[in-house]
Order: structure tokens, then sequence, then C-alpha cells
């Protein structure tokens, strides 16, 4: 659905330091979206997610490289791809002075449907995105999940085969962010389609993405999904609970023994990379045993997906 | 979807933003009606050693005001949908970048159009005399003028991108300029400099055309100058407009 080959992106520094001196947004992006696929884009600020999208969604001209979407070349049919794809910006899409409803019909008809249909199509998607008994209120009186679900309803009135989502969740209270990651798993479900969302929010991009970019610097660090690229970063984390604080010189002693690395201690917890995995356990808790050590619990757990975002941003900062 | 679908789809949207807000026009026209109700007893001595009605100088002049600096304005509505992400949600449907600008550029052409009908008969009212065929020339000319400044204010936008530079640069270059073209008083009884200086000023001469042409002189020099002037003004400011327009898509 969207094949990106060496995208370049350059703008002018605003500085006056700078003169002018072109600043790279994004540098040599190259990477692969399937049909039906869930994909975040994941990078801290100033990583090129936005410059990214803006690419893909034909708001901005790459400086060089070139990329597919929805079968349409980018530079050469870009009105192509803006029939195909479905957009929604950082900052919304909808005017705070519209009505709702008139916000859906009149997008619509951008599109190209006919009054008729676009009026019908904005009170299927009004009534699927519990927008329905908000049809005639302004888009400004809306709480942001209320605006953020017209923001994504508008974004689908021409039923588009790709959907790029540029931060969807920002500023919504968690009880908002989680009905939207619902929608968004629901759009896949029910018509299969495509969507490439930017997030800064990693438990976001764990919970609904097949496959994650990590981005840096506009360079991309690591694709793959969330699962894998957790593992790229190192073995499990071993946390053992003390069972009371006199356990803690021993606990660490028999860690550090067992892993050749210095064991963090916070609280009754210690916690050590661990690359015996699972396997490794038993030896580890026949040498708690012969220490008389009995701790409160003992878990393996995997990277989280920060943790594994920290360290590839890391490095692709120093590299 | 054709050009002219998606331009009446935009002018839809800003005609039913003004409709539910008239108050809105109400304040864009406060300033002139002020104008026509102060100034005009005001120029009333003077105007008559000109041995004209102070209403037919008032009125033209106040239309080119309205024109440039109305128009000017419609700027902060395009930085307001930029930041709020309507214009990027506009720019990533199939509709033509004409037709975006253009329905806008409709909407804010026809709010003049409102504007100045009211001034007129304001001024006939209060005992201006206009000769009906040159009010449609003087009126067209305001019109061509008000779409000029409509492309300039949009491309202004688009370059400064900031609400509060936009305002203070419109507003500290507007005023002057006018007031310079003669909207008020002709410059015809200015000393010789400032002439020369308001003679090099487009909105001179324009000025001069819609005086000329509301009072009946329609074949005159002075409407043809305007005339000029206006296209003139037109074409540099749609260049400029389109070119900003282009260069926020880089």
């Amino acid at each position: 659905m969207i094949r990106a080959e060496r995208l370049r992106k350059t703008h002018r520094s605003p500085s006056r330091s700078a003169r002018g001196a072109p600043v790279v947004a994004v540098e040599e992006l190259s990477f692969e979206v399937g049909p039906g696929e869930i994909v975040g884009l994941l990078g801290p600020n100033g990583a090129g997610k936005t410059s990214t999208m803006h690419m893909l969604a034909t708001l901005a001209r790459p400086t060089s490289g070139r990329a597919r979407v929805a079968g349409h070349d980018l530079a050469t049919r870009p009105r192509a791809v803006r029939r195909a794809i479905g957009y929604v910006a950082q900052r919304g899409a909808a005017s705070s002075e519209s009505r709702v409803g008139d916000e859906l019909v009149d997008y619509g008809m951008l599109h190209g449907l006919t009054p008729v249909e676009a009026r019908a199509r904005a009170r299927q998607l009004a009534d699927r995105y519990r927008l329905s008994h908000l049809w005639a209120r302004e888009a400004g009186t809306l709480s942001g999940g209320q605006r953020r679900r017209l923001d994504i309803a508008m974004s689908l009135v021409h039923a588009p085969r790709l959907v790029l989502l540029d931060e969807p969740t920002a500023g919504l209270d968690p009880a908002s962010r989680a009905a939207l990651w619902g929608h968004v798993r629901e759009l896949r479900e029910t018509t299969g389609m495509t969507v490439l969302l930017s997030t800064h929010y990693l438990d976001e991009a764990d919970a609904l993405c097949d496959r994650v970019l990590v981005m840096s610097r506009g360079r991309l660090l690591a694709d793959g999904p969330p699962t894998r690229i957790k593992r790229q970063i190192g073995p499990d984390t071993l946390v053992v609970t003390a069972a009371s604080e006199s356990e803690l010189p021993g606990l660490v002693a028999v860690l550090q023994a067992a892993t050749g690395s210095a064991p963090q201690v916070s609280g009754p917890e210690v916690s050590v990379r661990f690359p015996g995995g699972t396997s490794g356990l038993a030896d580890l808790l026949a040498g708690l045993r012969e220490m008389g050590l009995r701790p409160e619990s003992i878990e393996l757990r995997p990277p989280t997906l920060d943790e594994a975002f920290l360290a590839l941003t890391a490095e692709g900062a120093t590299t | 979807m054709s050009t002219a679908r998606a331009t009446a789809v935009i002018l839809r949207r800003s005609l039913r933003s003004t409709v539910r807000k008239p108050a809105w026009l109400a304040v864009g026209l406060a300033q002139p009606v002020l104008y026509v109700a102060l100034f005009g007893p005001i120029l009333g001595a003077f105007a008559g050693q000109l041995g004209v009605n102070p209403y037919a100088l008032l009125v033209p002049g106040l239309l080119v005001q309205q024109a440039v600096v109305g128009s000017l304005f419609v700027g902060f509505g395009l930085l307001t949908d930029m930041r709020e992400g309507v214009l990027d949600a506009q720019r990533v449907t199939p509709a033509s970048r004409w037709a975006l600008l253009g329905g806008r550029t409709l909407h804010d052409i026809l709010d003049s159009a409102v504007q100045g009908l009211i001034l007129v008969g304001l001024g006939i009212l209060l005992g201006m005399r206009a000769d009906p065929w040159g009010a449609v020339v003087g009126f067209a000319l305001v019109l061509l003028l008000a779409a000029a400044f409509c492309a300039a204010g949009y491309g202004l936008a688009l370059t400064l991108k900031d609400q509060q530079a936009f305002g203070m640069l419109v507003n500290s270059i507007s005023l002057p300029v006018l007031l310079l073209s003669g909207i008020l008083i002709p410059m015809s009884v200015a000393p010789g400099w400032l002439r020369s200086i308001s003679s090099l000023l487009p909105t001179t001469h324009v000025v001069a055309g819609v005086r000329a042409a509301f009072a009946g002189d329609t074949g005159s020099a002075a409407v043809g100058a305007g005339f000029l002037w206006t296209v003139g003004l037109a074409i540099a400011a749609f260049v400029f407009g389109t070119l900003a327009f282009a260069r926020a898509s880089r």
C-alpha cells in the first residue's frame, strides 16, 4: 500500500545564525506498508514523523526519493493519491465554526460525492462514530475526544483504502484514547483498511500496531513487529522481590554471580538483565536455595517497547 | 471533482459562516459607516468649495478602503484555517488548489459587494448623486480591487504564517497608504511634494477612477488609469497568491 524509497526532506532553517542552511527532516527513508496492516511511526519530537506523513499525504514534496501510495506515484499522480487516502493531521481537520453534519457533507462533496451521496455517507459515519446527536453542534464546542472522532470520520467520507493518522490521540484523556484505539481496530476488521499512524505513545504502538517503524533525527532505526523490536535490545529482565530487607545483599550477590552484571535495587525489588531466559531460572533458583534465600516473587519480564525505543533512539542520537 | 463544484462547496461553507454570524458583517461595516456619518458633515464645507457633494467624494473613497482593508484581512481567516488544520484537510482532498482559494475569494468578493451596496445606499440617502452606468463601472473596479487584495491577503498570510505579524503589517501599511491615496480628502488639495508621493501609489489612481466613474465620467482618463492600475494590481496579487500557495506545499 505504501512503498517509500529513499525519501528525503529538507527545510530551510528559520534561524538567522544558520543563514537559511537546509535542515534535514527526513533522511533516506525506505519502508513498505502492506495492505491491511496497522503500522506505527514512532519517534521523539523532531524525528521526522510529521514530515513523513506530510510527504505521503501530498502536503509536502519530497526533496528527493520516491514513493508509491495506494498504487500511485506520489510525484506524478498526487490527485490519484488524494482520492485513495484519508488523512488526519495532528491539528485536526474540522473548522471550529462549522457544524458537525456540514463538515461531513462538505468533505464528502470535496471528494466527489453528489450531495445526496455525501449526506447519506455523512449520516452513516455519524452513526458509526457516535456523532449523530452532535450533528447540529459547532465543532468548536465539542470535547477533545468528540472532535477527534469527527476528524477521523471526515477522513473516511470517501472510503479510502489507506488512512494516515498523525498523532491521533495526542492530548486525549485515557478513556478517549482507548475508545479511539477501538475505532482504529474496528476500521481494519470491518473494512480491511491500511493504517499508518504516528505516535509518541509507545503503549499505543504496542497495543495497536502489527509493525512499528522507529525514527530518530529523520532516519529509520528499526522496522518490525513490536515483539521483535523489543527483543532487539537484549534479554528479558529478571525482577526478584525480597521477602525482607535483610535478604537484599544476598539476592544482589546471587544475581550478579548468575549474570555477570550489577543488579539494580529499587525498594524490595532487585532487577537485572537475564540472558538465561526461562531455562536459566532453574539454576538461579538452586543458587538462591543454597544461600537460604526465599524471595517473595520472581518474575521474568520481556523488555518494554519504551525500553527498546529509548535504547534505539539513544543509539540513533550518537551515530 | 470539477473545479467549479469544489469552488461552490468552499463558497457555500464560507457563506454559511457569514450567514450564521451576521454580527461580523455589521462589525466590518461599522468603520466605513462611521466615516460616512462623521466625516460627511466635516467634508461638507470643504466639498462645497470644490463644487461637489461631500458624499460623492467620501463614498467612492470608502468603497476603495473597504475593498483594500476588508479584503486584506481575509488572510486572518486563512491563518485560522491553517492553525486548525482545515486547510491541510482540504488540500488532501482531490479538489483543485484553485477551487480552495477561489471559493474563499468569491465569498470575500460577495462580502465586499454587499458592504459596498450598503455604503452606496447610505451615500444616496445622504444626498450623493451617482450616474447609474458610472456606478456600475465604479463598482466593478472596486470588486476587481477586492479580488486583488484578497489574493494579496492570502499570499501574505501564507508567507508570514503568523496572525500577529500579519495584523501588524496590514494595519501599519494600509491606513497610511489609503489616506495618502486620498480616500477621505482628494489629493488635489495637498501640497505638491505630497501629491508627487501620492501619484506613485496605485490606489491613488484607483480612488480617482472610482470617483470619476460614480460621477459619470466613464470615458475619462481617470477611469482608464484606475482600470489599468486595478488590473495590474490584480495580476501581481494573483501571481503572488498563487506562488505563496505553491510554496506552502514544498
